[in-house]
């Protein structure tokens, strides 16, 4: 076994959202058991897979495109040192100031810090999972700043003291219904005659973000990309409220993940074809958001970026893993998960749901904290197929489950009974003589069932026949049948 | 890797690996593999030592314990010039997790020889059409059948449309389009206990998309997909039986 790396330091506990309460399975139980949400994601999925599958559809050099965007972020990776050096000089030489946090908690008492600095209360935010994952809306109310949610869904989502289900689409498990009930709950000065018209929706929302926009003396945004040549910051966005909030106020704090960086302008070519065909099955995003520095007189004087770790080198360390960081968050993988499609990003209990969560959470908080995750796939591969950049998710999913057994291993001075199971089925597998002889015992489980069907099995294969029959043991194992017709010879 | 031979009607030697699960469970899925073979004029050779491609372990992240399972593999299959596969799971572990396997275990040398009889490694419908080069088999089999493509069959093998072309070719067999068809059964080995419930939802879409083309039979190329989909289509007394790829095309007018 080559050795992991296991000394960098992984995402800290008691921050952020990067850890569910309970494990997936119980999660996704009562997810199942939703018929709403089932219904609102079934919907929003298929209509979203059905654009992506369209317009990607229209590109004959598309495969070229995604080959392009793979060795560009792996060039990325594997140069990071030095692209993080050379981002860091170029916002610094046009006016930036950039502040370096280790993780979760130093980003957040780093950004706390500024916005004080800046005498303001309040803050709007553009559409960010980053600061979502360093819980930086709490860090910021605990100091007595109130962040407003710009997004609409992200809007949604705060309003309804609920947590985002999506990376691109945060209020996907709710209708129009519902978010017409939290507006008129909760939104203050909404009129009381609302419909949930998508227009009516929209210009409540809007009516309220106005004024907050107006008022605004610091913004705090993420980053799509980062292009290290020029020290531009890139945000893709659909609705033109990060916009408002990255030209309006006089402070501008961008938080962005380290691995967000590419070396060059001409990088974007690439990226900002793959990203809406990807996400939002749109062939150009509507509101492309760059900017370079400080430009005097005209939008934010005092621009601030936070380069954020919180775990990302410790993903890097993994040969294997690594590929989780290459990601662009265009969210093709949720939408084309059979397992997100039914039970929705809040079974997986971070701000990164769906096959790319299940990859990139358990690595930036230590597989022993997200165990359950990389379990979360039948492996249908269909997440590999549509991504933009061709990461791997289920050869990352079964690497991570190994990385999760050899710890458990580690860990226990007894083996787990899954353990000690698998290694009896090796070592009868490691021989045909033993694994005839093992054949030949489990047709006593012929007794188990009537005719040619097993209704029920005992524990751990319970979980089997609680919905499906399993099949009693035939008579004859294919070998017996083989040894019999060729009077015992192979 | 080309086999003029079998392109020419020449009979080919072929190694057949019948996977742990239908030597065990569904050896109908075996003899029909070893009886169409045999039909279109080739030598079956079952090795006795074969066991188990060790898929099951590697997914359930116990690589270690797979290693055994891939020495014996290449050691048993080293000597043929083709092996066939009733399962394009059992052959995607084959060709995408062996050498892997090997490597991540520190055996360079194994990884290397597992990769090349990964190469000569074939799922049965990809075999026939691309190496024999054949779509009708000569087969019979007067049913309603739907066919579900498998997501390693079509996602990490590619066999695309082949089975769809040996399944037209079959007479007296009524195709009845799948809708849906792409999206997994929710099977996916030890994540049908792991994640039972998810699993489980899965194959509620699935089955009801089955019912939806009124088939008498669910045919697919993977034993272990087509458990989990016949075992929901038999709990709930649906009438619908699954059937293996291979026994469909095995079948014929005088033995069906």
């Amino acid at each position: 076994m080559t050795g992991t790396f296991l000394g960098m330091p992984t995402a800290p506990r008691g921050v952020g959202h990067l850890r569910g309460a309970e494990p997936f399975p119980a999660a996704a139980r009562r997810a199942l058991a939703d018929s709403q949400l089932r219904r609102n994601l079934a919907k929003a999925t298929s209509t979203i897979r059905a654009k992506r599958a369209a317009v990607v559809a229209e590109l004959p050099d598309w495969e070229d495109l995604r080959a392009a965007g793979q060795a560009i972020r792996t060039h990325a990776m594997t140069h990071l040192d030095h692209y993080l050096v050379q981002l860091e000089e170029q916002v610094t030489s046009r006016g930036g100031v950039v502040h370096w946090a280790r993780d979760a908690a130093e980003a957040n008492r780093l950004i706390t810090g500024l916005v004080r600095q800046a005498g303001a209360a309040e803050v709007v935010k553009v559409k960010s999972i980053v600061t979502d994952e360093i819980g930086l809306n709490d860090a910021l109310a605990a100091a007595g700043i109130t962040a407003h949610e710009t997004d609409l869904a992200e809007l949604i989502v705060q309003l309804g003291h609920d947590r985002p289900s999506h990376i691109l689409v945060p209020a996907i498990h709710r209708n129009r219904a519902e978010i017409r009930e939290i507006f008129l709950r909760e939104m203050a000065g909404v009129d009381p005659g609302l419909t949930d018209s998508p227009a009516a929706l929209t210009a409540a929302a809007r009516g309220y973000l106005r004024r907050r926009f107006l008022s605004a003396r610091v913004g705090i945004s993420g980053a799509n990309f980062a292009v290290a040549e020029t020290g531009t910051l890139c945000v893709v966005e659909s609705e033109g409220n990060g916009r408002m909030c990255l030209t309006l106020p006089e402070t501008l704090i961008t938080v962005m993940g380290i691995e967000k960086v590419i070396p060059s302008w001409r990088d974007l070519e690439v990226f900002l074809q793959l990203l809406p065909r990807s996400s939002t099955g749109e062939r150009m995003n509507p509101y492309t958001s760059m900017w370079t520095g400080i430009t005097p007189g005209d939008g934010p004087q005092h621009v601030h970026l936070v380069l954020l770790d919180n775990g990302r080198t410790a993903a890097l360390a993994d040969e294997t893993g690594r590929q989780a960081l290459h990601c662009i968050r265009c969210s093709a993988c949720l939408n084309v998960c059979p397992v997100y499609e039914r039970v929705g990003g809040h079974a997986y209990g971070s701000v990164y749901p769906g096959p790319i969560g299940a990859i990139l959470s358990p690595q930036l908080t230590g597989v022993e904290d997200n165990a359950s995750l990389p379990y979360a796939s039948s492996l249908c591969g269909a997440c590999y197929q549509v991504c933009p950049v061709k990461i791997d998710i289920p050869s990352v999913l079964v690497h991570l489950r190994a990385r999760h057994v050899e710890q458990a291993a580690a860990a226990r001075r007894m083996p787990a009974p899954e353990a000690v199971t698998m290694a009896a089925a090796a070592w009868v597998m490691a021989s045909p003589r033993r694994w005839a002889a093992t054949q030949r015992a489990s047709r006593v489980g012929r007794l188990a069932g009537r005719g040619d069907r097993i209704r029920w099995l005992p524990p751990p294969l319970s979980g089997w026949t609680a919905a499906r029959d399993a099949p009693a043991p035939p008579a004859q194992t294919f070998r017996q049948w083989w040894k019999a017709r060729n009077g015992g010879t192979a | 890797m080309t086999f003029s031979a079998g392109r020419l009607g020449k009979a080919v030697r072929v190694a057949l690996f019948v996977t742990c699960l239908a030597d065990t469970l569904f050896p109908e899925a075996g003899k029909a593999t070893v009886r169409l073979l045999e039909r279109l004029g080739h030598r079956v050779e079952f090795p006795l030592a074969q066991t188990c491609c060790g898929q099951m372990h590697v997914n359930t992240g116990y690589v270690g314990e797979a290693l055994p399972l891939v020495r014996r593999y290449v050691e048993v299959f080293a000597g043929f010039e083709a092996i066939v596969v009733p399962s394009s799971s059992c052959t995607g572990s084959v060709r995408h997790q062996h050498a892997m396997v090997a490597r991540r275990c520190g055996d360079k040398a194994l990884a290397a020889r597992a990769g090349a009889v990964a190469a000569r490694t074939w799922e049965l419908s990809q075999f026939l059409t691309e190496v024999l080069g054949v779509e009708d088999v000569d087969a019979y089999y007067p049913h309603r059948v739907t066919y579900h493509p498998t997501c390693h069959s079509l996602r990490m093998l590619g066999v695309g449309e082949a089975p769809l072309r040996l399944l037209r070719r079959v007479r007296g067999l009524t195709l009845a389009e799948l809708p849906d068809a792409e999206t997994c059964c929710g099977f996916g080995g030890t994540f049908a206990l792991k994640n039972a419930e998810v699993s489980t939802a899965m194959l509620a879409d699935k089955m009801r998309n089955v019912l939806a083309t009124g088939a008498e039979v669910c045919t697919a190329g993977d034993s272990s997909c087509l458990m989990h989909i016949g075992g929901g289509l038999s709990r709930l007394r649906t009438g619908v039986r699954t059937v293996h790829l291979a026994e469909i095309l095995a079948s014929t007018q005088e033995n069906p």
